[in-house]
């Protein structure tokens, strides 16, 4: 017997699967994953990888929330340990009274485990060996029959796994049947020999409701196929190519002219990132809409031209699925640390534009708001992704599209404009918004071509050294920065029950951990108001909701309190009253961390001296 | 006289082409390069190329990058737009260009400092994707806006002004266009306007990747004895394979030439090219063996010009991808957005 009482819940908990990668483990977990959304359960899985193809440890890591907690929670109820290289480990991170399922064909001595957890064995090699001959077999087959153990295990409905292996394996029936015997191998097992279900169990429920399932780069890339982009340039880097990969599958179906079989789009994998950029903004000059994806490393590569792009005026949308820097860092796990070099990219005076969705939702709506904003502000918009929120599955609201929009494509005069004898200065600010009019190229034989350079230019676009028209056109640039706070997404506030001094601000894909934390923060008796920050520069609201409270908690994902920095600077607040909580190793952030950091200090700023000194 | 205003007036009895453009239709702001600099002739060249054409000016845009040869945009077509971009990367931002918009005419022009160095990977991969472009190299051997460094297409041996020899060894850029599947690649001298003009006009009227690698004196730091790239050199040694005449596809064939030694090359848009064969042993449809030729007579310290080669079926970028024939920045939300009702379906399959 366990010395700790053994973990009983239903619908809350996490389950963690240890796997090597390249071992086929992937598809079998996210079925169980799914399998759990099917019954009507909130679920959250997360992928724990290597930046390697073959060998080394993978975790996948679900969470099950009926509340609909679906942040990182940290700690692990359930382990299912399939990797020996990690198994020590991991049956180390199993919360007290949780459990483990693995492998016992070979035995281990009791000193191995744990006297605080349920150990759960299954000779799952043995079964694997038995039950089939073909060695890739054996592997993939055991994934699929550790699943059916589980569906035992914590009362999982069988019938919705099987239905759906069905749809998985659709097109290539062959395999359904074999995948199917192999769950119930696993199931029949579980129920023969173990004691089931086990204290952590599943319970259908009807709180997934219309919501989807899906990864934030998946759906970042449907943005910019509903914003109307038509140019990609990309080159490949984690946690970012799976954007363009499915830019590429969703433009083979939604892009290609039914009659003539023809493109409605242009990808170009590059030679590097500065050619996609290049590409980019070239694209962009000529009335495209063009965005590139990339992550931190990509961002430094592009930094010369981001600067053309901000002192030309040229659009770009620019997705930047963040990962642990610096340099390399840790080219798979997740941050939030390209926010200042962002920005501020580029030598030289620059304030650029970001957008910060919050989870795959907000990623499909900002994906394809970010090319209005970039033809709108003329100028390069950033799409503040991260590993997080781009590389997982999220249970996330359904997409929803306003069939009547029209894409804002900014301040461009036309050949009919240019024929009536408007007066066309590409750096003319003719209505006090900071934002010119520009012409694409080919519109008129005589009028409106302009010479688009990175040299200073008068307001004619007429090269100029000179110092008057230089700081006429940098103060209009700013003016056209502060146009741009109007028209970024705006922040969210979520006021506290009861009237409070303390706020915290926080950002992407923090989002669900402090919608989480914030009940355990008031359950320890605190007040705090939250804003979710959703767009750079910052809006009005920021600077008055700093001032509406004594001391503002910053939550950000990277070790300098980058966030904090701008808001420091960009609305000119004393940094004694923005309190940085920083969590930056990589994993996600979850809600335990941040009620815990500011649970604590606000224990401290409102201790009241036990005793008086006399 | 770069300090003089370009005078607006001009004669009334200026020879005029197809569309009723004047030569003055064509031309830029007045060029503030060194007098003599072997660049003004290229931008002449492209002037006369683009008359002759009878292009609609303002249907081409200009992209470069930064340097001497990549200020001479200005100087040209001044109702075309144009994109002084960054160092080297003008073939990017110009395959971007061409992706939005393939009705234009793209003309790129760069140099040797930022072509064959900083821009060495740009360079090659614009090639190998087949660009529908003209891709002008203005090659002197020489950093001239910082005052006469070397540069990678300088040959080794070579002096500088300020008396150094050249210790490294030069990079071809013509045989590395052939290598890397330019579908159109020539060599010429800004000297030698006869050879240049009709060279661009066929370069314009490929629909692919052409390369023009000219040889373009530096007045100013590189036209020195014991320069490899000064006029009197190139002139000494410069062995042209053949002589072009461009035949658009409106104009008759009516060449005056002796049998055997002239051939017609039919290019995809119908336009022809009469070359003279000067080299009776060269085939201009021979990548490999032009690589040979070039390499052969490069020993001997020759350079050869001309057409060195075009492939007859060539193909594009836009062709690879199989793009729509209408420009892809002509599409609007009706062609682009896939709208609300299979946005639905596609929640549904994510369930």
């Amino acid at each position: 017997m366990p010395t700790a009482a053994p973990l009983s819940r239903i619908n809350d908990f996490v389950v963690r699967f240890a796997n090597v990668n390249g071992s086929g483990s992937a598809s079998a977990n996210e079925m169980f994953a799914r399998a759990i959304m099917r019954m009507g359960i909130p679920v959250a899985p997360r992928n724990i990888f290597p930046s390697n193809i073959q060998g080394l440890p993978t975790w996948y890591e679900v969470r099950v929330s009926e509340d609909g907690h679906l942040g990182a929670r940290g700690g692990t109820d359930l382990m299912v340990a399939m990797n020996p290289q990690t198994f020590d480990k991991d049956i180390a991170s199993i919360e007290p009274g949780g459990y483990l399922l693995y492998d016992s064909t070979k035995p281990y001595p009791a000193s191995k485990f744990r006297d605080d957890i349920t150990v759960i064995g299954v000779p799952l090699t043995a079964i694997c060996n038995r039950e089939y001959s073909d060695p890739r077999q054996r592997q993939l087959f055991k994934n699929i029959i550790y699943i059916g153990v589980l569906t035992a295990l914590i009362d999982m409905d069988v019938a919705v796994v099987e239905t759906l292996i069905a749809e998985q394996y659709r097109g290539k029936d062959k395999l359904i049947a074999p995948n199917i015997k192999a769950l119930h191998i696993g199931r029949d097992y579980a129920i023969l020999n173990l004691a089931h279900p086990i204290g952590l169990k599943l319970r259908k429920a009807d709180k997934v409701g219309d919501k989807i399932f899906v990864e934030g780069n998946a759906a970042a890339a449907l943005g910019a196929v509903y914003g109307g982009a038509t140019v990609c340039a990309w080159y490949p880097i984690t946690p970012s190519s799976s954007l363009a990969d499915a830019f590429t599958k969703h433009c083979a179906k939604l892009r290609v002219d039914p009659v003539t079989k023809k493109a409605k789009y242009a990808i170009i994998q590059a030679e590097d990132e500065l050619a996609s950029i290049g590409m980019v903004i070239g694209a962009a000059w000529n009335g495209s809409r063009a965005f590139t994806a990339t992550s931190g490393p990509g961002i430094s590569l592009m930094q010369e031209f981001i600067g053309l792009a901000y002192f030309a005026e040229i659009p770009a949308v620019i997705f930047d699925v963040q990962r642990a820097g610096p340099s390399t860092g840790m080219p798979t796990r997740t941050q939030q640390c390209d926010l200042i070099s962002c920005a501020y990219a580029s030598h030289g005076d620059t304030k650029h534009i970001m957008v910060f969705p919050e989870n795959p939702a907000e990623a499909f709506e900002m994906g394809a708001q970010a090319f209005d904003l970039a033809d709108r502000l003329q100028t390069p918009v950033f799409v503040m992704l991260d590993l997080e929120i781009g590389m997982n599955h999220h249970l996330t609201r359904p997409f929803t599209w306003d069939d009547a929009k029209v894409y804002d494509r900014g301040k461009v005069m036309t050949f009919d404009d240019l024929e009536a004898g408007k007066d066309f200065g590409r750096y003319l600010d003719v209505d006090g918004d900071g934002i010119p009019f520009r012409t694409y190229p080919g519109t008129h034989p005589t009028k409106g071509s302009f010479f688009t350079r990175g040299t200073s230019r008068d307001r004619y676009a007429k090269y100029t050294e000179e110092g008057a028209p230089y700081v006429d056109n940098m103060q209009r640039l700013l003016r056209k920065f502060e146009t741009a706070k109007d028209i970024v997404p705006k922040p969210l506030i979520a006021n506290a029950a009861k009237p409070t001094k303390y706020g915290v601000l926080y950002f992407g894909s923090t989002a669900p951990a402090m919608d989480e934390a914030i009940h355990m923060i008031e359950g320890r008796g605190h007040a705090v108001d939250r804003m979710r920050l959703r767009g750079f520069p910052f809006h009005s609201s920021v600077n008055s909701f700093v001032a509406d409270h004594d001391f503002v908690f910053v939550v950000e994902q990277n070790r300098d309190a980058q966030m904090r920095s701008l808001i420091v600077n960009e609305c000119g607040i004393d940094p004694v009253r923005l309190v940085p909580i920083l969590h930056f190793d990589g994993t996600p952030i979850t809600a335990r961390f941040i009620a815990k950091a500011i649970g604590d200090h606000l224990d401290q700023m409102t201790m009241k001296p036990a005793k008086v000194a006399s | 006289m770069t300090y003089l205003a370009k005078p607006k007036f001009h004669h009334p009895g200026l020879p005029k082409n197809e569309l009723g453009y004047t030569h003055r239709d064509y031309e830029g702001t007045v060029s503030t390069l060194c007098a003599g600099c072997g660049h003004d002739s290229i931008t002449g060249a492209i002037i006369q190329a683009c008359f002759e054409l009878a292009i609609e000016p303002h249907r081409v845009a200009k992209i470069s990058g930064i340097g001497c040869s990549s200020k001479t945009p200005t100087y040209f077509l001044g109702n075309s737009h144009g994109f002084n971009s960054v160092h080297g990367r003008m073939p990017s931002v110009l395959t971007g260009a061409n992706l939005a918009n393939r009705d234009l005419i793209y003309l790129g022009v760069s140099g040797d400092g930022d072509s064959a160095s900083i821009g060495l990977g740009q360079f090659a991969h614009c090639l190998r994707r087949g660009v529908n472009m003209t891709y002008i190299v203005e090659n002197n051997g020489v950093y001239g806006l910082t005052k006469g460094q070397f540069s990678a297409t300088a040959d080794r041996g070579s002096k500088s002004k300020r008396g150094v020899t050249n210790t490294d060894n030069s990079i071809d850029m013509v045989a590395m266009a052939l290598q890397l599947g330019a579908t159109f690649v020539a060599r010429s001298f800004s000297g030698d306007k006869e050879q240049l003009v009709p060279i661009i006009k066929a370069a314009i009227a490929h629909q692919g990747a052409a390369f023009i690698d000219v040889i373009s004196p530096c007045v100013a730091f590189n036209n020195h004895l014991g320069s490899t790239k000064s006029f009197d050199f190139v002139r000494e040694h410069n062995e042209a394979v053949n002589r072009l005449d461009f035949i658009s596809t409106r104009m008759p064939i009516g060449l005056q030439q002796e049998p055997g030694t002239v051939e017609i090359v039919e290019q995809h848009d119908g336009s022809k090219l009469a070359l003279r064969k000067l080299a009776a042993d060269y085939d201009v449809h021979d990548r490999s063996a032009a690589l040979g030729f070039l390499q052969h007579h490069a020993a001997k310290g020759q350079i050869v010009t001309g057409l060195l080669f075009v492939e007859k079926e060539a193909q594009d970028l836009h062709a690879h991808l199989a793009t729509v024939e209408q420009p892809l920045n002509a599409l609007g939300e009706k062609e682009l957005c896939p709208g609300s009702a299979v946005l639905d379906k596609i929640n549904a399959g994510l369930r």
